[in-house]
């Protein structure tokens, strides 16, 4: 309750979206457009080997025989995807700096602007240390707390850098989750994917501190394709968190990524995003297409992924994290925020797809929209024939702010399985004016009551992000719900 | 210290209040009584500045400043309070939070700082005592799930931990069996106080038994139609308002 209090007091003190600076850093960019040549390009920046590029080429071949999907209840021009560029990487970060010594002080004062510390001996949020991958445009600029988490066993690097040191780790997992042919969006992240992180725990090791990556997209007309992957090994615990961020420009700038999760028997994967990619300004001018691909497997039996996310960011968000539980009595989990204000539009949601016996999910989601703004939860819980006594409990609530906006609630179910049990509640509310007043009588001013209000409404799923992040996440929610009442 | 004057309010282009004066001194207590449709919640809403609730004539004078020119957050950071006749449910938001919230946001409002967590803990719990509320309670959503007596307790709770200048409890013994009335009653006569004003709006005596007024008006029409000390309210118990609001018609 006190961070709440803390958010509540900070909420006035925050401009509108205070990330929204350009960094004036030299840069070595790809020439603009998409053929085979950009990702020979991509893939000898690298220094890749040649599984890899052929990898890269082959999805890019089966990318130009599909199409681009119209399910999801979002609006936007067609895409050109000939006119963005597909690599820039600031030219300093090239040779890819030797130590956090190494690497540029603008890059540096960037994240430090952003809050990001990228000097180990500063510790985010006070609570306690948190190792940061730091993604600028196309490459990885820096990953702090390496060594320590060495002397665990902890990979935490770069994937370009995996590629490099682990490789028969990545050749082994890349596209393991989330296959090269899986979707347009995600085919053509594997195309061009530039760079994410990578994360592999070892078995039985508790990761000793929270892992972060934190996305910056800073040059203009320049798609972001990070790719993240994640592997947690038998009996082992990991809780990472991917934070972003976008200057603010008039024209929509494409995020595709990739996220691949695999637990094996017994582990643990605790994934958190705060996504507050520039979502366009109050008249819908700008702002990201946020069109994501994330996907974890419950590989071994007993483990479990859960995600959470808060979504405020974003022009247009499209994104589904799901899981695959293919072990026995495995568990998946779907906390989500998702507030929309202005003319973002937001079609999120979770599929939950249950193999193996026993095993449960659960979805907890909760949309906000305001101003002229569009939300839609979609999700799937499919229940296959061995998925005997599987479980799963939906939740969907909607909140309404103002009479221009709009929610709605997709809830896809398939069962095959008769002893397998899915429960979906859904719930759609307004703020009201009798909540407005009371909290006003009582000396909250009114965007101070709407942030009160709407944190409460997210406890639920606010209370499962690391408490590091649960600080940010409720500002967040104050600051992206502004000038949406009155 | 609460001039009001010749006012008329009107809800919906409805007139409820047609030409209400009142004036309250400091630390006095007066009670408004007066039958349903009298306006008597329209004028504690007029009062605290509820949207919707238009004053077409007349003026409110709180403190000597005019109450209509503030929003219902500064007439709060002000020193005015409303105990309200329905508490509002505001789910997943726990009472501590809700309280603290609101008691820093007026000390705020006044230029002082807030009180820090250990300190708020210590205030509350001795304001809870005597109202009977458990820290079970105040873990819960503010309102949400509480039995009528909760919350006006609850309510009460508030105005001990915001101490306002005035306090208008509308209808705070509506809903309420004779223990928690007691326990309510209680409670808002140890908040009693020569630098607290309160204005009682009812439609019994029987929260007078515990509260006792300085002055007594019987509200009808939209117009204050007889006003004399609290043997006042205990006539209008035997008599019943009717005679009262022939006078006003």
């Amino acid at each position: 309750m006190a961070v709440t209090q803390e958010t509540v007091q900070t909420v006035q003190e925050v401009e509108k979206y205070k990330y929204g600076f350009v960094t004036d850093i030299d840069t070595d960019t790809a020439p603009k457009g998409l053929n085979e040549d950009i990702i020979r390009f991509i893939s000898a920046k690298k220094e890749e080997p040649q599984w890899l590029l052929d990898w890269r080429l082959k999805a890019y071949e089966h990318w130009l025989t599909m199409e681009e999907p119209d399910w999801a209840k979002v609006g936007y021009p067609p895409i050109d995807y000939q006119d963005a560029y597909y690599y820039s990487a600031p030219k300093s970060a090239e040779e890819g700096p030797e130590s956090l010594d190494d690497v540029d002080p603008e890059l540096l004062a960037t994240y430090e602007k952003l809050g990001i510390p990228l000097h180990e001996q500063e510790v985010l949020a006070g609570v306690k240390n948190v190792a940061v991958d730091a993604v600028f445009d196309s490459v990885s600029v820096a990953t702090t707390f390496k060594e320590t988490l060495a002397a665990h066993g902890v990979i935490f690097c770069s994937i370009s850098e995996a590629v490099k040191d682990h490789p028969e780790l990545v050749r082994e997992y890349l596209g393991s989750v989330v296959p090269y042919s899986d979707n347009f969006f995600a085919t053509l992240n594997c195309a061009v994917f530039t760079d994410g992180s990578f994360v592999y725990i070892p078995k039985g090791v508790r990761c000793p501190m929270e892992l972060s990556t934190y996305f910056r997209i800073n040059a203009a007309n320049t798609g972001q394709f990070e790719r993240t992957l994640i592997i947690a090994d038998e009996g082992s615990y990991v809780s990472y968190l991917e934070g972003c961020t976008a200057p603010m420009r008039d024209e929509n700038q494409l995020h595709a990524a990739v996220v691949e999760l695999v637990a094996h028997k017994d582990a643990e994967i605790k994934y958190s995003t705060v996504q507050n990619w520039y979502p366009g300004d109050e008249n819908g001018v700008g702002g990201i297409y946020n069109f994501v691909t994330k996907r974890g497997a419950c590989r071994g039996d007993d483990s479990k992924i859960s995600w959470t996310q808060v979504e405020t960011g974003s022009a247009i968000t499209w994104k589904y994290p799901s899981c695959i539980l293919q072990g026995d009595r495995s568990v998946g989990e779907f906390y989500s925020i998702a507030i929309t204000n202005n003319f973002q539009q937001a079609d999120t949601g979770t599929k939950m797809i249950h193999l193996g016996k026993d095993t449960r999910s659960r979805i907890i989601s909760k949309g906000i929209s305001a101003g002229k703004s569009q939300a839609t939860y979609r999700g799937l819980v499919k229940m296959m024939p061995n998925a005997s006594d599987a479980r799963n409990y939906s939740q969907c609530d909607s909140l309404l702010i103002g009479s221009e906006c709009g929610a709605h609630t997709v809830p896809y179910i398939e069962s095959r399985n008769r002893s397998a049990q899915v429960e979906h509640e859904a719930t759609t509310s307004k703020i009201s004016d009798d909540q407005l007043f009371y909290c006003r009588q009582r000396g909250i001013g009114e965007e101070e009551a709407v942030a009160l209000i709407v944190n409460g409404f997210c406890r639920e799923v606010l209370q499962e992000l690391p408490m590091e992040f649960a600080v940010e996440a409720q500002k967040l929610v104050g600051i992206s719900l502004e000038g949406s009442v009155g | 210290m609460l001039e009001i004057k010749n006012l008329h309010a009107s809800v919906d282009g409805k007139t409820i209040l047609k030409g209400l004066d009142l004036a309250m001194g400091p630390g006095e207590v007066h009670a408004i009584m007066g039958p349903n449709g009298s306006g008597k919640s329209t004028l504690s809403y007029v009062i605290a500045g509820r949207d919707g609730y238009e004053v077409t004539e007349g003026s409110i004078l709180f403190n000597g400043r005019d109450l209509m020119e503030m929003e219902p957050d500064e007439r709060a950071g002000e020193g005015l309070f409303l105990a309200f006749q329905y508490p509002v449910e505001i789910p997943g938001v726990s009472t501590m939070n809700f309280l603290k919230t609101s008691l820093n946001a007026i000390r705020a409002y006044r230029g002082e700082d807030e009180l820090d967590a250990m300190d708020f803990l210590k205030f509350v719990r001795e304001q809870t005592a005597t109202l009977n509320i458990t820290d079970e309670l105040l873990k819960r959503a503010v309102n949400v799930g509480f039995s009528g007596g909760e919350k006006k307790r609850n309510e009460v709770l508030q105005m001990a931990v915001l101490r306002p200048s005035l306090a208008v409890l509308d209808e705070t013994d509506s809903g309420l069996d004779v223990d928690a009335l007691k326990i309510v009653g209680e409670g808002v006569t140890s908040l009693r106080s020569p630098e607290r004003s309160m204005l009682v709006i009812t439609h019994y005596q029987r929260l007078l038994d515990y509260v006792v007024p300085d002055r007594v008006h019987v509200l009808a029409d939209g117009k204050i139609v007889a006003s004399g000390d609290a043997g006042l309210a205990r006539e209008l118990e035997e008599k019943g308002y009717a005679e009262f609001s022939k006078a006003a018609a």
